[in-house]
């Protein structure tokens, strides 16, 4: 599915990758841990494509119509058409702009890159509504602006449900159980996990493991200063929760 | 200076312009023979106006008196802007291209062909074959009208629709009674200049129960230099009846500012409406604030009747200068008064724009709906009143001002006064500043949408109360108008 071949990126001339190699196949859930300032949530951008994170050097290579694909150059938007989604650790808030009107354009501009019928508001409301019941989610929330005075809960259940409507091929689910109350967690894994299938593929980022009993990853891989430092099961995760990050720094 | 080497100094300043201003697409100059009166401004002026235009004695007395009065007064330097000082005396107030063969002006089949493609190139075509169906049009170019469509259609239900040249000659004791009753010539400094030396304008009368069947429409280009624009719109609407009318409003790249100074005054009596929309996207100067319209407009409708209602509904888009405040005075019983606009701001445009709702007759009610945004290093001011006489018992406001700012050099503000003079009054005043940043845009293309649509969804969504008021095909074309100003400006 994903093939990430020795990155390197930084922000404003200062290097936070340093030369990460990953590949996640169809079918997998890989999770990455790792403590602050490891480069975790610039990993997430640069695989969505922000504008503002200078790639120096590696390749992303992705399958792109069966075909494999350095998408480094690709814009955000033609990442997200090709079936990239990034669940954000903080949903921006757009003021004035209706939650299912937004769906909608992006759902629509993902068919019409894909070659698929657009959808009509009248079946698209009845489609958003099926993905809402699986995150338990208030139908409210699809008439309000996206996410103006959602909880920060409720943001990062609007993350998945849009998830859940756009259909990614591969996700990356940053800090998505940060700030959520351990019910509100379940719900958000519980969603994960029925979106998970054979034919997607997932990036789970995360601090704790707590969120790794849920959604239980094939493979963890912990960052440490830009680099993938260890690759294990997920017993890896119980490790880290236990004794922490520092044992596992280069060179012990 | 020989006409040859007019024509080359005008192209190489628009390409010049065009280099360093965003995409201008009316910024094309007209090269035409015209009749220009030579600069200056005396009663001598005045008298030259009137003579060209054959007017009868009264209209000459009345612009007099105008001028005399407008001496009097100084050059407003309240507004949350710098300008100026205009020379008055450095520009030409008259204007007009020649017709074909010393034909009449304001009639198609004796103007220019270049006139009509001018038009045309606008998106107006004037000709009977290509014409707007639905859609009457009055084009003003520089100082005169250069003719109006559909006139014979509309006249069949007793709508008239004419120049304001046409009108004093052929309904003069409509003119009479009507100009100048809402914007006395006294009103202010540029209502009054405009009463000296307005060259045209439209003039609309819808007669009692008709439902005016088409929209009526002015399109107005300033197109030569060193010149001002100074037309005059009046709209009647007798008892119970309904018009809905568009005004647009585009004119040349050139670095030296042009004044563009207009009055308009709508009248309803018993249960009539008017519903006015405006897109104005005059040019605003380049990337240094060189050059671009300096609009100073007064705005004026008055309800007479009772139920009556007048809608302002505004999308302001262009001008270096923009001073402009559309009221209604809430004279009738149950009259209602709207404001519903979008003044978007770029390069080094300066804007301060509202309204004023006076309330006199009783269950008055007013909505005020701005939405300002500004980028770059604009600056965008709402001003407003909100006015309740002693009379206007339960009379009744919302207002609401939004502002949305994009970067970080340029500025909104809001000045909302509020009069209340009556308890039994109840008002309402909502206000809200919001950023269009990064995170927002890359939030949206992450999502599948690109830049154009993450922009225009933004600003589709902020402005939406104000666009669903605009009939359609304005709204569409409004949409367009921001996301091509606002291109390249975030991020």
């Amino acid at each position: 599915m994903i093939e990430i071949r020795n990155l390197h990126a930084g922000i404003e001339g200062t290097p936070i990758l340093k030369g990460i190699n990953l590949t996640i196949n169809t079918g997998e859930v890989h999770a990455i841990m790792g403590p602050n300032g490891s480069g975790k949530s610039t990993l997430s951008k640069v695989i969505a494509g922000h504008p503002q994170y200078e790639v120096t050097e590696g390749e992303i290579i992705y399958d792109v119509n069966f075909k494999k694909v350095n998408i480094i150059d690709l814009a955000a938007e033609e990442r997200a058409r090709e079936g990239i989604f990034l669940a954000f650790q903080y949903p921006v808030e757009i003021p004035g702009v209706n939650t299912a009107v937004f769906l909608r354009a992006a759902f629509n501009e993902i068919c019409k890159h894909q070659g698929a019928d657009e959808m009509d508001p009248i079946d698209f409301d009845e489609y958003i509504r099926s993905k809402m019941k699986i995150l338990e989610m208030d139908e409210k929330y699809i008439s309000r602006a996206v996410n103006v005075d959602f909880s920060g809960g409720e943001k990062k259940r609007n993350e998945i449900m849009q998830m859940a409507v756009l259909n990614p091929r591969f996700a990356v689910l940053d800090e998505t159980d940060s700030g959520l109350d351990i019910d509100s967690m379940r719900i958000v894994a519980d969603g994960v996990n029925k979106l998970r299938n054979k034919n997607n593929a997932m990036l789970v980022i995360t601090h704790y493991q707590r969120l790794l009993n849920y959604i239980v990853p094939d493979f963890v891989h912990i960052l440490q200063d830009g680099k993938i430092v260890r690759t294990a099961g997920k017993e890896l995760a119980l490790a880290v929760e236990e004794k922490g990050y520092d044992w596992l720094k280069e060179g012990k | 200076m020989p006409k040859g080497e007019e024509k080359i100094l005008n192209e190489k300043t628009i390409q010049e312009n065009t280099l360093s201003s965003r995409d201008y697409k009316y910024g094309f100059y007209t090269d035409i023979e015209t009749d220009r009166i030579p600069k200056g401004l005396t009663e001598e002026t005045i008298r030259l106006i009137s003579t060209k235009k054959h007017e009868p004695e009264w209209m000459y007395e009345w612009r007099l008196k105008a001028f005399r009065h407008w001496k009097t007064m100084t050059e407003p330097h309240w507004p949350n802007f710098d300008y100026g000082p205009i020379d008055y005396q450095a520009l030409s107030y008259y204007t007009a291209p020649k017709t074909k063969k010393g034909g009449p002006v304001g009639n198609i089949d004796t103007t220019d062909p270049e006139l009509i493609k001018t038009f045309e190139r606008l998106g107006i075509p004037l000709s009977e074959q290509k014409r707007l169906t639905g859609v009457a049009v009055d084009a003003v170019f520089d100082s005169v009208s250069v003719g109006t469509t559909h006139q014979a259609e509309l006249a069949k239900v007793g709508v008239i629709f004419c120049s304001m040249t046409e009108a004093i000659e052929q309904h003069p004791e409509l003119v009479k009674k009507y100009l100048g009753s809402v914007v006395p010539y006294s009103d202010n400094f540029f209502a009054a200049l405009n009463a000296a030396v307005f060259s045209d304008g439209s003039f609309c009368y819808i007669p009692k129960g008709v439902r005016c069947p088409l929209e009526l429409s002015t399109y107005f280009r300033i197109n030569a230099a060193e010149s001002g624009q100074f037309e005059r719109t009046l709209i009647v609407a007798e008892d119970s009846s309904y018009v809905s009318y568009l005004e647009g409003c585009t004119a040349p790249m050139r670095d030296e500012n042009q004044l563009h100074a207009a009055v308009v005054e709508l009248i309803t009596l018993d249960n009539a409406e008017i519903k006015y929309s405006t897109v104005q996207n005059w040019y605003s100067g380049d990337k240094e604030g060189k050059g671009g319209i300096y609009n100073f407009v007064t705005k004026r409708g008055k309800c007479v009747g009772k139920n009556s209602k007048i809608s302002w509904t505004q999308v302001e888009a262009g001008s270096a200068i923009t001073w402009k405040y559309p009221s209604v005075i809430l004279q009738g019983d149950n009259s209602v008064g709207k404001f519903y606009s979008v003044a978007l701001t770029n390069n080094r445009m300066q804007a301060d724009t509202g309204t004023k709702m006076i309330h006199i007759g009783k269950n008055t009610k007013s909505t005020v709906v701005s939405k300002g945004i500004s980028t770059d290093e604009s600056n965008n001011s709402y001003r407003g009143l909100i006015k309740i006489m002693p009379t206007a018992d339960g009379a009744r406001n919302f207002s609401q001002c939004d502002s949305m700012l994009i970067g970080n050099k340029c500025s909104a503000n809001t000045f909302p006064y509020i009069e209340v003079k009556n308890n039994s009054a109840v008002l309402e005043h909502e206000a809200s500043t919001s950023k269009i940043n990064a995170d927002q845009i890359f939030y949206l293309q992450s999502r599948g949408l690109d830049l154009e649509g993450a922009i225009s969804l933004i600003i589709n969504g902020f402005c939406k109360d104000v666009f669903k008021e605009l009939p359609m095909e304005f709204a569409v074309e409004a949409v367009k108008l921001l996301e091509m100003k606002l291109e390249g400006s975030v991020g």
